[in-house]
């Protein structure tokens, strides 16, 4: 059973410091929902708002049909794996497990059908007497979510589960939870800073910073349609690099924007753009080309080599466009590998026309849509 | 020219030749002693072996076995007393509360004081005919109690001086406490257990090394309680409160009867060791240790 979760201008204080400002936000029933933003964001405080292990200074939570802002926490229907995975050290994983249920006053035999169905799951069905500490990263982090199973709650709660395990296995886990995910078919709400997390469990991304949500949507829209530079900044790796730079023309079809490197055209619809408006334009690394000597080519800008991070199947150059953005290079990302240079060696780019992204000075991106209907009003 | 071994002798000798002195030397002289008829006015010549005398004297001696068993009484009770007690105000003072570093140094204070003949001599005042329990009764409007005159109400007294000294067993609870995740209680409140339960079931299983600690200290120092029946009963009434330590104190030093006074300390030596053997042999079954013991280095 999957319910869904919805939050009416959700805000949390403490003491001075506002950690989560009025947010509103709707889970649907099934999906698999992930806060993501840098550290203090405030994302840990608002999984801790549903659990139920902080109370909202105002606003109002609802699970389902119930509001649930003052319901205690075991009454929520939901279960929670905690970053550490917080395992009672001194019970048996099946200990661990059952304790939640025998609390709850059902019988031993269903205790113990519930345990032998959630360990088969995750296979954990050999380690179930053994204590926490007998077990690897991994293992306490399956036997974690199997004490969240067990309960068969409308919504699972994870707080960086991940965040703990080796690099390698972090990436098995993932495949794991996005497995779970499909065959337990509840809602799921995971909180992690790390973007590619994000992107390859989510259905559906809630975007945070300083508190505040700055975008949510389908992971692919949010890193092809960002709301703004945050957004556009933190989803992808490398990030996306931001060269500032002033409309001189913008059309129907086109806009031409002057960096101090050279002029830039885009292909997109520049109407409601004014000549001379100050803009900051966003490339993602994968929207440049290197390009070969030879034939000048339109969208050409020229910068020096700081440095080549050969990776096999692909590079990442990290590249100075003048002299004072030696300190902060832009980064591109190209396959393979790059024919030739030392650092400090010249090198030509090109920008791809039609994956520009265009923001304001205040970071909101232009987009189109909006630009038309700032025209039609 | 003086070598590394000689300078690092001469920095440790001043504890190596106190520890011979006034530990080491004792301790086998007493074992020694414990096998003579030796008194306190004679000269070291005179001492007698007389084999294992002394020990069959102690257990036929009414009083000894008095005194052991007042012994028994005084720590079974005040061990556990101490314990609960401490245990429950580390409990309340490890709640996040405005001015809880005052309340914990309040609580503490008796321990440093209470070592102290000054605070047994206090403790006399508080329970004497007179004192300040008595006279609280009174306004109250119950009668007075003869606390440090009847032999049922003497050890009481002497119990509650020690239990009321809880500070160092309470500071290693907290420690304790604290070291307890806050994540694990948080889960438990997921896991929908109340107070109680939290308590019985996560709390306290994982405080049990903590517990052990506490419970081998305090047993130790209760067996050795002296300056509480010296000061506040001298022993009395009827020997109601005389623990061995006062025995052995008056044997050696009022009777002058060293090789006896040497034999029954022996003995107490042996009793808390045995007793301190079986708390650890007992660990296995009750206390819990986190890491693994055999890993720990």
């Amino acid at each position: 059973m999957a319910s869904s979760v919805e939050l009416k201008r959700v805000k949390k204080r403490f003491g001075t410091v506002e950690a989560v400002k009025a947010v509103s936000l709707s889970i649907e029933p099934g999906e698999f929902a992930v806060f993501v933003g840098p550290s203090g964001c405030g994302k840990s405080t608002l999984l801790r708002l549903i659990a139920g292990l902080e109370a909202p200074s105002e606003g109002s939570i609802h699970i389902g049909e119930r509001d649930v802002t003052y319901v205690h926490p075991s009454k929520r229907g939901i279960a929670m794996v905690f970053q550490s995975y917080a395992l009672y050290p001194h019970m048996s994983v099946a200990q661990n497990m059952a304790f939640g249920l025998e609390i709850r006053g059902l019988k031993r035999e269903e205790v113990r059908a519930k345990v032998a169905r959630a360990a088969d799951i995750l296979q954990l069905t050999e380690l179930l007497d053994r204590k926490p500490r007998a077990l690897s990263g991994g293992q306490r982090q399956r036997a974690a979510i199997g004490r969240a199973i067990v309960r068969e709650p409308e919504v699972f709660l994870l707080d960086e589960p991940l965040s703990n395990l080796d690099a390698a296995l972090r990436g098995q886990v993932r495949v794991e939870l996005a497995r779970l995910h499909a065959r337990l078919g509840a809602t799921m709400i995971y909180v992690t800073h790390d973007q590619v997390e994000a992107m390859t469990l989510a259905s559906k991304i809630i975007v945070m910073n300083a508190g505040r949500v700055e975008q949510v949507g389908a992971p692919l829209e949010l890193y092809h349609r960002p709301a703004n530079a945050f957004v556009a900044g933190f989803l992808g790796s490398p990030r996306m690099n931001f060269l500032e730079g002033s409309v001189t023309s913008a059309h129907a079809e086109q806009v031409v924007v002057a960096l101090a490197s050279g002029p830039v055209l885009l292909s997109r619809n520049g109407t409601g753009l004014a000549s001379g408006a100050r803009v900051t334009l966003g490339v993602r690394p994968e929207d440049f080309r290197v390009l070969s000597d030879g034939p000048s080519y339109r969208n050409a800008i020229e910068g020096r080599l700081v440095l080549a991070e050969r990776l096999g199947a692909e590079t990442l150059v990290h590249v100075a466009l003048d002299a004072a953005s030696l300190a902060t290079p832009i980064v591109i990302k190209i396959a393979g590998d790059l024919p030739a240079g030392a650092p400090g060696a010249k090198l030509r780019l090109a920008i791809d026309p039609d994956k520009c992204h265009l923001f304001d000075p205040e970071g909101t991106a232009i987009s189109e849509a909006a630009a038309k209907l700032s025209v039609s009003a | 020219m003086y070598t590394n071994r000689a300078v690092g002798m001469a920095y440790v000798s001043p504890f190596l030749i106190g520890l011979a002195l006034f530990l080491l030397f004792p301790f086998l002289a007493s074992l020694g002693l414990s096998f003579t008829d030796y008194r306190l006015q004679d000269r070291w010549s005179e001492a007698r072996f007389i084999g294992a005398d002394n020990y069959t004297q102690m257990f036929a001696d009414h009083t000894f076995r008095k005194s052991l068993w007042t012994t028994l009484i005084y720590v079974l009770i005040t061990v556990p007393l101490k314990l609960v007690f401490a245990l429950f105000i580390a409990f309340v003072l490890n709640f996040k509360l405005r001015g809880i570093n005052f309340f914990r140094t309040a609580y503490y204070l008796p321990s440093i004081l209470g070592g102290s003949v000054a605070i047994a001599v206090v403790w006399r005042y508080v329970y004497a005919g007179d004192g300040l329990i008595n006279q609280a009764l009174t306004l109250a409007g119950f009668g007075t109690v003869n606390w440090l005159g009847e032999p049922s109400t003497a050890l009481v007294t002497i119990i509650l001086l020690r239990t009321w000294q809880f500070g160092s067993a309470m500071v290693v609870f907290l420690a304790g406490l604290q070291g307890i995740p806050q994540d694990l209680y948080e889960a438990a409140k997921l896991d929908g257990a109340g107070p109680w339960r939290t308590f019985s079931r996560v709390t306290l299983p994982l405080l049990t090394p903590v517990v052990f600690f506490n419970f081998i200290m305090q047993s130790v120092q209760a067996f050795q309680e002296f300056n509480g029946p010296y000061v506040v009963t001298g022993g009395g009434p009827l020997k109601s409160t005389y623990l061995l330590p006062l025995m052995i104190y008056e044997e050696a030093f009022k009777y002058f009867d060293l090789g006896y006074a040497s034999a029954i300390s022996w003995f107490l030596f042996v009793l808390i060791g045995v007793i301190t053997a079986i708390a650890f042999t007992s660990q296995r079954y009750w206390v819990f240790y986190a890491q693994d013991r055999e890993r720990a280095p």
